[in-house]
């Protein structure tokens, strides 16, 4: 794949004897990764593109201008920008009350926060679906008002912040703790009211943590497909978002349709990609490649960085 | 999982000590989105009673499904100790062109939704593969979704521990004449046992509950192919709620129970390193 020449003069300083088989060794792990990322990642992505224009551009830009895609990506869009300030505003709140406060019921609501990583997105749909479907007490109330919320967007929405919840809140908590109090407590000593000391102090220093937050919220609420599909009724033009459209059309041998969406939604997912690279070398800029947080902080960071200090501690 | 609180004396009186506006919203905002409908999923699980539980629990399909989400997940997490720990090697201590372009695809499977990875592997690995490798409809393709959605995982639970470690040890173990072999089993490994286990544990409740990716290319064969969650979409779209709540709340437990135990092990793991 590459020079091996190169490999061997950059690599690790292996001691003389061995030198020969270490770099053996070198060229055959690499020769396994890259093997697996292509069979794994790479070439079944590249094959997405290659099925969606295997007719040409014709019956894509057919797929594209059709109704059901159009509605499909609306409601998409509409749901995300719905959530997203959802997710961001409650999410800083509640990292500030988990990092900062002591009340009753704080380490529940931070168990609390966690839980969406181990629900399957179906049990989440599932767990709304008896809280606001028409046959409980809730969901009867709101639909005698004439408000429904189960197979309907309101519904989607729900089901698609309780997926995102975790996302701000568990990027801004270690970061709130890492820069402790001093900054705040100055700014309070000199006279800065809590929403000033919140504005000029706190939320300039947990900005980047919020942005990743962001971007990862969007990423999520953009393909989330298993809670909003138990949720949605698949109410064909009202609430089938675009991925469960990608499902409706290939099921109907819509294969063009199909490929067609899933692209759309790749495409974001490429520019999503591209955020969360410029957020890391931001971030590796303003504090130095040795800076020892993980690269990809996706899910809980807390862990990993436990894992991290775990040994130096 | 994380909830290991800081005490740090002095953050009590912090600049908006006063008032319970902020933890009321946060408390508020949990209830609504989180707690009420958890409570309503165990609620509605043991609406018909212990025994009905157990009966939506134990039928043949609900076991295989239950049993074939279990066995997919465990050979999935194995799978990325080597690969995921390999990947994460690769991507700290070898050089060459393009590398940081790799680096960045591992986060791919995370931004990609579900059903389009779904789709995508179909596209490889089904009925009109290029390679004529068709392995749709079959437990294997299961294995190989899951592999797509949990790569990141392991990769990004090692990755910044690899990076952290120290060369000095492996070095001077290497000086004083341990074959590169015992390096590797004796001090890189040990040091990153505890990530590998935080990976594993993600991956694993990942697994557990995973839905989009697989529901296409695993062709739900009852019986087969049908994992849990695909089974529990199956009950709620036939107007069992009560019997989907049932398998739900025990698919949550089995995920709670490994998360808890991968984290003691973890927590066990650290603290002899430290001692040590």
């Amino acid at each position: 794949m590459t020079s091996a020449s190169s490999a061997a003069a950059t690599g690790a300083r292996p001691v003389e004897a061995n030198a020969g088989t270490a770099r053996a060794a070198r060229l055959t792990v690499r020769g396994i990764v890259l093997l697996y990322l292509a069979l794994l990642l790479v070439l079944p992505v590249a094959m997405v593109f290659v099925r969606a224009f295997e007719g040409g551009v014709g019956p894509v830009l057919q797929a594209l201008g059709r109704p059901a895609f159009q509605s499909a990506f609306w409601l998409t869009v509409q749901i995300t920008v719905i959530t997203v300030p959802i997710c961001t505003v409650m999410g800083v709140i509640t990292a500030l009350a988990i990092a900062r406060r002591r009340f009753p019921g704080r380490a529940l609501l931070n168990a609390l926060v966690d839980l969406p990583f181990a629900l399957s997105p179906v049990v989440i749909g599932l767990s709304l679906f008896l809280v606001y479907g028409a046959n409980s007490p809730i969901g009867g109330f709101l639909s005698d008002l004439g408000i429904s919320v189960i197979f309907a967007v309101p519904g989607m929405i729900l089901a698609t912040i309780f997926v995102c919840l975790p996302f701000v809140i568990r990027e801004v908590v270690p970061v709130l703790r890492e820069i402790g109090t001093d900054q705040e407590e100055a700014a309070s000593t000199l006279g800065a009211g809590p929403m000033r000391t919140f504005w000029r102090v706190t939320l300039p220093a947990i900005r980047w943590a919020v942005v990743y937050g962001v971007i990862l919220t969007t990423a999520r609420s953009l393909g989330e497909f298993g809670a909003v599909a138990i949720v949605s009724g698949k109410l064909s033009g009202k609430t089938i978002s675009l991925t469960t459209h990608v499902q409706e059309r290939y099921e109907a041998f819509d294969i063009a349709g199909a490929y067609t969406a899933s692209i759309v939604l790749a495409g974001m997912a490429l520019l999503v990609l591209l955020g969360m690279q410029v957020y890391q070398s931001g971030r590796l800029r303003r504090r130095g490649p040795d800076d020892g947080e993980p690269q990809g902080l996706l899910l809980e960071p807390a862990p990993a960085t436990d894992a991290a200090s775990g040994g130096r501690a | 999982m994380n909830a290991r609180p800081q005490q740090r004396p002095g953050t009590i009186g912090s600049y908006d000590g006063r008032g319970l506006l902020g933890p009321g919203l946060a408390a508020t905002y949990l209830g609504l989105i989180v707690l009420i409908p958890i409570a309503a999923l165990l609620w509605q699980s043991f609406g018909d009673g212990l025994e009905a539980f157990i009966a939506a629990v134990t039928t043949p399909q609900a076991l295989a499904a239950l049993q074939l989400t279990f066995v997919t997940s465990t050979i999935v997490v194995l799978i990325n100790v080597v690969m995921g720990t390999l990947v994460a090697w690769v991507l700290v201590r070898d050089d060459f062109p393009g590398k940081a372009i790799i680096n960045s695809l591992i986060d791919l499977p995370f931004a990609l939704p579900t059903i389009v990875t779904g789709l995508t592997l179909l596209a490889l690995y089904g009925p009109r593969s290029p390679f004529g490798i068709n392995i749709a409809y079959s437990p294997v393709s299961i294995i190989i979704a899951l592999l797509f959605v949990t790569l990141p995982f392991m990769v990004r639970s090692v990755q910044p521990v690899l990076l952290e470690l120290d060369r000095d040890m492996e070095e001077a173990a290497a000086s004083l004449g341990a074959s590169a072999p015992t390096v590797l089993r004796r001090i890189v490994l040990p040091n990153l046992l505890p990530a590998i286990l935080t990976g594993s544990a993600l991956a694993f409740a990942r697994c557990m509950g995973e839905f989009g990716s697989v529901v296409l290319i695993s062709g739900n064969i009852p019986l087969k192919t049908e994992v849990a969650s695909v089974y529990i979409k199956g009950l709620v779209e036939g107007d069992r709620p009560s019997a989907a709540a049932a398998v739900s709340v025990l698919l949550l437990v089995v995920s709670l129970v490994l998360l808890t135990t991968f984290d003691v092990l973890r927590r066990r793991i650290s603290r002899h390193s430290e001692a040590a």
